[in-house]
């Protein structure tokens, strides 16, 4: 089993940057859901918001590799232009447009991953400034806490997006 | 027994969590509106194509940042030492986070081709 140097870029693109933001989303959800001063003592709170800040930066930095790897290194190989009498399955935007039953996947599966996937890390910035900025007292403030909990989610979802779509054009048309 | 945190009473003002919300919207907002100018305007598709390889999505991206960059400090400069009502900022990223997804949705910006 080998990866070519195309196919191991995408897989740290896809699978490990953007799986490690959508899986570590769970644990930072919990983290903003559970830090309330009724259900923590101070101490927790505080070991609770070490946590949170730290998951949220980690998260954060993942979601800017993960465009920043998607935009200027594995995006360039899949919209390369096919020479004349290439082999299209090289060329995988060319390849899919080439075909009217799987056009669909570019014209609205890439078109949509490529641009909303940068709504993801400003989102995820703005989480992780709060809870550096604002630390233990966002436990004491709910409105702010439960908007940074919707700003999260919102995150999440624009990448989840972003990286069903990948996944699935992936499937239908590899960089390879 | 209660757990409040007296140790930290005191909240900081909210205008920085604000700016940060909002600028993010901006950001947002700034992208959406790039890519579906990128469609109504041919020129603009080729002023913002900052990196052939990678095409427009160059452009639209690094002014996005770009301007979410410079919105969140200006906002943060105006109201770092201010309460601003978190409601209306929150309202207000909604707002402009929802009419991002909108213009970067394709059918919407395929129906100005």
């Amino acid at each position: 089993m080998s990866l070519s140097v195309r196919e191991l870029w995408t897989a740290v693109h896809g699978m490990f940057l953007g799986a490690t933001f959508l899986l570590a989303f769970a644990g930072g959800l919990a983290g903003l859901y559970s830090l309330r001063p009724k259900w923590l003592t101070p101490e927790g709170i505080r070991e609770r918001v070490v946590r949170l800040r730290w998951g949220t930066t980690i998260m954060a930095l993942a979601a800017w590799l993960t465009v920043i790897t998607g935009t200027y290194i594995v995006y360039p190989w899949y919209r390369a232009k096919a020479p004349a009498g290439a082999d299209l399955s090289l060329y995988p935007r060319s390849f899919l447009k080439a075909d009217p039953s799987l056009a669909a996947w570019h014209t609205f599966g890439m078109e949509w991953k490529e641009h909303i996937a940068w709504f993801a890390p400003m989102l995820a910035t703005v989480v992780a400034y709060v809870a550096w900025k604002y630390g233990a007292r966002l436990a004491e403030d709910d409105q702010l806490r439960r908007m940074m909990i919707v700003i999260f989610i919102l995150a999440f979802a624009t990448a989840a997006i972003a990286g069903l779509l990948g996944a699935l054009i992936t499937k239908v048309a590899p960089v390879l | 027994m209660t757990t409040e945190t007296q140790h930290e009473p005191k909240l900081p003002v909210s205008g920085p969590a604000a700016a940060a919300m909002i600028a993010a919207g901006i950001g947002a907002l700034v992208i959406g509106i790039l890519t579906t100018g990128a469609v109504i305007i041919e020129g603009l598709k080729a002023a913002l194509n900052f990196w052939p390889p990678a095409g427009s999505l160059t452009g639209k991206t690094l002014i996005g940042v770009i301007l979410w960059l410079i919105s969140w400090a200006a906002l943060n400069a105006s109201w770092k030492d201010k309460d601003y009502d978190l409601r209306k900022a929150f309202l207000i990223t909604l707002v402009l986070l929802g009419l991002g997804v909108i213009l970067t949705f394709p059918p919407v910006f395929e129906a100005f081709e």
